[in-house]
């Protein structure tokens, strides 16, 4: 006698007790705190807050904590969470120029208003494993920094644009407010600001891709990195009964300005284009591929060949966020036992006819064993297709 | 003998990309059961010239008019989308250079011809097929090949599949791109004929785009001879060929007895 | 009777916002047989792939007097459906049954229930990809296109070739309808068993694809018709014995591998069918 399989809310219940205790590990070391997480783990935050859309870093860092560090779990968590949230006001859009620059670098110019800033970077760093960070109560790093002192500079796009050598970025129609992918579903062909929106949603690991195999001649673009710039940028939001904007506070920001050539055409002269990159917190990878995926994107706009994967805009656009591709990948979890079915019985009815039909090859003509007339080669050639030429 | 009324209408027409000059001022008549080549090197724009005449790219001046049934002769872009998809797929055939983009390479050619029925309603999956056997014996490919995929083909037989795939529906014009151009030598002659006798004997309007004076020869009423995105002659093929006046086409046609 | 609502969440966990854009494109869906409606799809507390299409449609329509009912390849019991019936009771503090009849409301993933539908009741599907010409035309600005000039000459292209390489249409689940003669609609991936069943149903169709921002309807009494050739005409799957615990031969049937020498059973994959027919006194040759 078969037992159907019963008790899914049961098993499902243990399953958390379980993950909880995974998750925990081993009770005698200590659990991590959600502050040492945020500080200590900032590019994780950095991430989690960018691809789950969500400038909060307490949160992010306790979405990594649940997800066991798990990225694209956190970043999931973050959204749902996100998603609930009420919407109080619209922040004035930001002023990167107005930035508290940290790290500042430009590879198109040596020197520049404002200097280069190199910063905290792991770029020019000898990847060496630092065995001494096995030792936990390690010196802490001198919290004053060598030059303290706040720097802000003008953007090199600005610089460059003012003398007509780089694209004026096209501002959006003051009426029409940009789109918002979180409440409205993409539809292509879409605007610039709503590709933006949804790399800037990006999985990290997927543009960087994208952006590389442009590189690698898979587009037909040549970046130069214009700027690239970190550090924290004020929001403001203007308030009716004021009449004026306060600032609600500041974020931190890493911009990328790629600058590409542009051959003109008939109605423009010959120019650099831009393409942009915009994320939450230090997070140069991601602003450099994004600005890559763009400016790539932007190439029917701009006239040219749109032959690549990375020019697509359907093929980068629909498959860019991890929540959507990591849902959709594991639901292959799921149960699919009655489409199974469906395959397995046409499978066997299939094999059936096709030993049918190997048998009848196999057998000379006129030596049928079961006493039947030899099917027609067509029909040993073509199972299924014998009935077709009969009619 | 020239029937009185065109079959499609071309004036003053033109495509640009950026500041680039695809193709500009082409203006000629077209007449039923006609076949025009338009000769010219690559790079002249006998390809953009092609496809802004079928609508697939739409031109940036003048105008294209074809003769609809029931309609008369009507202005292309005034054209709604869904008839002009409609011509495209029933009216009108487009035989492409690489076979590649002109069929479905992995689906058998018996789908590759039934697919132009199928669209206009064919639900009959034996008399698609009958349908489908004759027009492979019309192009001479072997019935046997019915059910295979034309990725197993060769070039030749790739294009006379495109060749069915298009007259299927008994199209009024077919535009063709280059047909010959991946061909051997020997193939193309054998391809070249049958063309001909299939447009002669459906009385098909064949826009036939080739950089080969030879394909003209063979197969065109009339000629264009194109430079640099325009017409620099135009005329009877025989009467072109035999004495050409423009000394861009005399040379083209010195470049090809030389050779 | 009704489980005790999770506090802090509005009832059936959406704003009534999104409730109402999320209805609004049901409407839409309702008036267009078939046609896909793009909508705001909302980032859910459950995976995308998991359903979050259906939910979303469920909680904008469900109520507080609603009778839901959830199942997933036809089972009230298997982990995803009962992970959504408590997702429902939780945040709706609704009345749950594994009665079809029941159920005023019932979501599924890859089934119809065997007991026919009624008047005033909703069925719910999940879908995966909602586009039937995906894999013929991936870019969706075509697609739309195709759509609205009812260009499918290509979908039977495929149908063909099924024909040719197998003697037969070799498309088993999700298969391809046409809706109320015109929009082509893929169905979620139910069996072909299941697609006689969309057919002039009573009850309200409604699907929802949460990852591909899109739903689409069937009303009621609507013509849905499987595409077929008129020489090789849509059929459904039979099996040669009837469910093993139930004896009924109209059902479809789930294979069940008892051990490792191919010994099977074949039962109903709609449990709730199953145990109502065995409570009624029917016997299939394996039950106790």
């Amino acid at each position: 006698m078969y037992v159907a399989v019963k008790g899914g809310e049961r098993a499902i219940a243990q399953s958390h007790e379980l993950l909880s205790q995974a998750r925990r590990g081993d009770p005698s070391v200590p659990e991590l705190s959600i502050a040492q997480i945020r500080s200590q783990m900032r590019l994780a935050v950095a991430r989690v807050m960018s691809e789950g859309s969500l400038y909060d870093e307490e949160l992010a860092a306790l979405a990594i904590k649940q997800a066991a560090g798990d990225l694209i779990e956190a970043i999931f968590l973050l959204r749902a969470y996100r998603t609930t949230l009420p919407r109080l006001a619209d922040s004035l859009p930001l002023d990167t120029a107005r930035m508290r620059i940290e790290r500042r670098i430009s590879a198109a110019f040596k020197d520049l208003p404002g200097g280069q800033v190199l910063g905290p970077t792991y770029d020019y760093t000898q990847r060496l494993l630092d065995f001494s960070l096995l030792e936990e109560g390690a010196p802490a790093a001198p919290t004053q920094m060598p030059n303290a002192a706040p720097i802000s500079a003008p953007r090199v796009s600005d610089v460059l644009s003012q003398q007509g050598l780089l694209e004026q970025s096209r501002q959006s129609a003051a009426a029409s407010p940009p789109a918002d992918l979180t409440r409205d579903p993409i539809l292509f062909p879409a605007e610039r600001a709503t590709r933006l929106q949804n790399l800037a949603r990006g999985d990290e690991g997927f543009l960087l891709a994208m952006g590389y195999s442009t590189q690698r001649g898979y587009s037909t673009t040549h970046p130069f990195a214009g700027e690239i710039r970190f550090g924290a940028v004020p929001v403001e939001v203007f308030i009716d009964e004021l009449g004026f904007a306060i600032e609600v506070g500041e974020v931190e920001l890493t911009e990328c300005q790629l600058i590409n050539d542009f051959e003109g055409s008939a109605t423009q002269a010959p120019h650099f284009t831009r393409g942009y990159g915009l994320a939450f917190g230090h997070a140069e990878r991601k602003a450099m591929a994004m600005a890559l995926c763009d400016r790539a994107l932007r190439a029917a706009e701009l006239g040219e060949s749109t032959e690549q994967p990375a020019n697509n805009e359907e093929f980068v656009l629909s498959h860019s966020d991890n929540v959507e591709a990591s849902g959709f990948v594991q639901h292959l979890k799921l149960p699919h036992y009655v489409d199974f079915q469906t395959n397995l019985e046409l499978l066997r009815r299939l094999r059936a006819e096709w030993e049918t039909a190997h048998a009848a090859r196999v057998q000379p003509a006129g030596h049928d064993p079961a006493g039947g007339a030899a099917s027609p080669d067509t029909a040993a050639l073509h199972p299924g297709y014998a009935e077709e030429i009969a009619e | 003998m020239k029937p009185t009324k065109p079959l499609l209408q071309v004036r003053d027409l033109a495509k640009r990309y950026g500041n680039r000059i695809g193709c500009e001022q082409v203006s000629f008549d077209l007449y039923p059961g006609e076949v025009l080549c338009i000769a010219g090197e690559s790079g002249s724009g006998k390809s953009t010239l092609l496809n802004t005449l079928a609508f697939q790219l739409k031109p940036d001046a003048g105008s294209v008019h074809y003769d609809i049934d029931g309609l008369g002769m009507t202005d292309l872009a005034s054209l709604p989308d869904a008839r002009l998809r409609e011509l495209w797929r029933t009216d009108w055939g487009f035989v492409r250079q690489n076979p590649r983009d002109g069929l479905r390479m992995r689906v058998s050619a018996g789908a590759n011809i039934g697919e132009r029925l199928m669209a206009v309603g064919s639900r009959h999956y034996g008399s698609i097929r009958e349908v489908a056997l004759d027009w492979l014996r019309r192009v001479e490919i072997d019935e046997k090949r019915l059910d295979d995929a034309p990725s197993a083909f060769s070039g030749g037989m790739q294009q006379r599949l495109q060749i069915a795939r298009n007259l299927v529906t008994e199209p009024r014009l077919v535009f063709m791109d280059e047909p010959t151009a991946g061909l051997d030598v020997s193939v193309q002659a054998r391809f070249l004929d049958l063309l001909r006798r299939l447009a002669s004997e459906l009385h098909i309007a064949v826009i036939l785009v080739t950089h080969d004076l030879a394909v003209a020869r063979l197969l065109a009423h009339r000629l264009i001879v194109m430079r640099h995105g325009r017409i620099v002659e135009t005329g009877l093929t025989d009467q072109l060929l035999d004495d050409p006046q423009h000394p861009y086409t005399q040379l083209l046609v010195s470049s090809v007895l030389v050779a | 009777m009704n489980a005790p609502m999770q506090p802090g969440y509005n009832f059936a966990y959406l704003d009534e916002q999104t409730k109402r854009m999320i209805r609004r494109a049901l409407l839409k869906a309702v008036a267009i047989p078939g046609y896909q409606v793009p909508f705001g799809s909302r980032e859910m507390p459950l995976p995308y792939g998991w359903g979050t299409g259906g939910i979303q449609v469920t909680a904008s329509v469900i109520g507080k007097n609603d009778v839901l009912k959830v199942i997933d390849q036809g089972a009230d019991d298997t982990t995803n459906a009962v992970n959504i019936r408590s997702f429902f009771r939780k945040v709706a503090g609704v009345a749950t049954t594994e009665k079809t009849r029941a159920a005023t409301l019932i979501q599924t993933r890859h089934r119809i229930p065997e007991t026919p539908l009624a008047e005033g009741q909703t069925l719910v599907f999940q879908v995966p990809i909602p586009e039937p010409l995906r894999w013929l035309e991936p870019r969706e600005t075509e697609t739309r296109t195709m759509h609205a000039l009812s260009e499918y000459g290509v979908m039977h292209v495929k149908l063909y070739e099924d024909i040719v390489r197998h003697g037969r249409i070799a498309t088993t689940y999700d298969y391809p309808v046409i809706v109320n003669g015109h929009y082509l609609m893929r169905p979620s991936p139910i069996p072909k068993f299941d697609n006689p069943k969309l057919h002039r149903n009573p009850a309200l169709m409604l699907f929802g694809a949460g990852r591909e921002k899109r739903v689409y309807a069937v009303p009621p009494y609507t013509d849905v018709r499987s595409l077929d050739f008129e020489d090789h005409p849509f059929s459904i799957e039979r099996w040669e014995a009837p469910c093993a615990l139930c004896g009924a031969s109209d059902a479809y049937l789930d294979e069940i591998i008892l051990d490792d020498a191919g010994g099977h059973m074949f039962v109903c994959s709609d449990t709730e069918y199953c145990a109502d027919r065995q409570a009624a006194g029917h016997k299939g040759e394996m039950a106790a």
